[in-house]
């Protein structure tokens, strides 16, 4: 218990931390797979066969393809890719990215591919009346979508999108692999100067559990609360 | 984009997937067992195994691979009786503690399919079995068992590639699996994306396979 402690003697401050990185990373990278998500979401339903094949191309390669791999791709691309662009406006020093926001895009883009089917599903069960009858009360496009369509695309994905938080949310996990500390690099770390690998991956795994343990009772607590009145 | 670089690691990554297919097809067969076991374990009325059973689900499912692998691996090496007993022989070896913790996770949620399948089976089908006098053996081989495997396919299909991208783990384990062998590719060129391009393409044709190996069975066995 005493390699718990807070303080210099103790791994619990550090654990702590780690931990409260994993939630962030995860967090970070939900919101940018969002972003992607509401990019490609359009696409995917789109009558242009074209823009439906970008959409399918993406999600296909994807979910298709190891996240490790995915992960090690931007690891190893990212500044290089970075740099390449700022070579072309003239700026040619060495350029590093940080591992926070390297990990949490490459998961994002993970997330974002699972979180694209979501909501397409979603949208697609959204009762068609809906859609006519907000043209016939003549509302345009743009309040159509964000008043109308888009909460009940929200209410009706968020059974789904808690099974891709957990899913984001233990991918974290993996990138430990560039560096980050979060709780896999700091279980690793200690293991290393403890010697005692068995009790520090066991507590990791205790600190995952609790993590989706948590989130799911939120999430069901939220999902009560938005479908009062359905 | 150095079309050399593609050309001269295609072989080695074609190489690599064997291991990648490999571990994936022993931990898929291992796990399959554990997954009928705990699965039966579930919709037995008894109140205890139905609860270890929903444990062991629960606990793999709800911790990343890659802690899984690295408790077997790392950990159970630090524990003196697991190294002085027979089965250090096998956990010695980084490949079978890859394949025990792929097993143990696939079987997770290979559990939670079949448990799923075998609670959609009509009950009619199972008294009418009992009516016409059939064993209760024999009503488990020969009905229930043959009417789940066909429900859970499409979802059990989506096990298998999870557990194919599942496998891409194994490198961090020091085997030199398909990813294993593009990371390593990767750090001495530094070149990411035309590895990124093969290996990718790799996976994504086995995905594709079992993809349509799975819609040809469920063909198959469709009522």
């Amino acid at each position: 218990m005493e390699l718990l402690a807070f303080g210099k003697t103790g791994w619990g401050d550090e654990l702590f931390l780690a931990t409260l990185m994993t939630i962030a990373v995860s967090i970070t990278a939900m919101l940018i797979g969002f972003i992607f998500a509401l990019i490609f979401t359009p696409l995917k339903l789109s009558k242009n066969k074209f823009l439906n094949y970008i959409a399918n191309f993406y999600t296909t390669i994807i979910r298709g393809v190891p996240e490790l791999l995915v992960i090690y791709l931007f690891f190893f691309g990212g500044s290089g890719a970075i740099m390449y662009v700022a070579s072309v406006f003239g700026y040619n020093k060495y350029i590093e990215i940080n591992a926070f926001l390297t990990g949490a895009f490459s998961i994002g883009i993970i997330s974002g591919a699972y979180s694209t089917e979501v909501f397409r599903g979603a949208l697609q069960s959204i009762d068609r009346g809906q859609f006519e009858a907000s043209n016939v009360l003549g509302f345009n496009k743009i309040i159509r979508f964000y008043k109308i369509i888009f909460p009940q695309m929200l209410r009706l994905s968020i059974p789904n999108l808690s099974n891709v938080w957990q899913i984001t949310l233990k991918d974290t996990s993996l990138i430990s692999v560039t560096g980050l500390v979060e709780i896999m690099r700091q279980s690793y770390i200690a293991a290393g100067s403890t010697r005692d690998p068995l009790f520090f991956y066991t507590f990791a795994a205790v600190l995952y559990l609790l993590l989706t343990f948590l989130s799911m009772r939120f999430i069901n607590r939220m999902e009560v609360k938005y479908n009062k009145g359905f | 984009m150095d079309i050399d670089l593609i050309i001269t690691s295609f072989p080695k990554l074609i190489i690599a997937s064997i291991t990648t297919l490999k571990l994936l097809s022993v931990s898929l067969l291992i796990g399959l067992f554990i997954g009928l076991f705990f699965a039966v374990l579930r919709i037995n009325n008894n109140f205890i195994f139905g609860k270890i059973a929903y444990v062991y689900s629960y606990i793999f499912r709800g911790t990343p691979l890659l802690v899984q692998i690295f408790i077997i691996y790392y950990g159970f090496g630090q524990v003196e009786f697991i190294r002085e007993s027979i089965f250090w022989i096998i956990l010695k070896e980084p490949y079978w503690c890859a394949v025990i913790a792929f097993a143990l996770n696939t079987g997770a949620y290979t559990s939670e399919i079949l448990r799923s399948a075998f609670q959609t089976i009509k009950p009619g089908l199972i008294e009418a079995g009992k009516s016409l006098g059939v064993n209760n053996k024999i009503i488990f081989y020969k009905i229930q068992i043959p009417i789940a495997i066909r429900q859970s396919l499409p979802a059990y299909g989506n096990e298998i590639i999870l557990m194919l991208k599942g496998t891409s783990l194994a490198s961090t384990v020091t085997l030199m699996d398909l990813t294993g062998v593009a990371k390593y590719i990767i750090s001495t060129t530094f070149k990411p994306i035309e590895v990124f391009i093969i290996a990718g393409s790799i996976y994504l044709f086995f995905t594709f396979i079992i993809h349509n190996i799975i819609k040809i069975l469920e063909k198959k066995y469709s009522f």
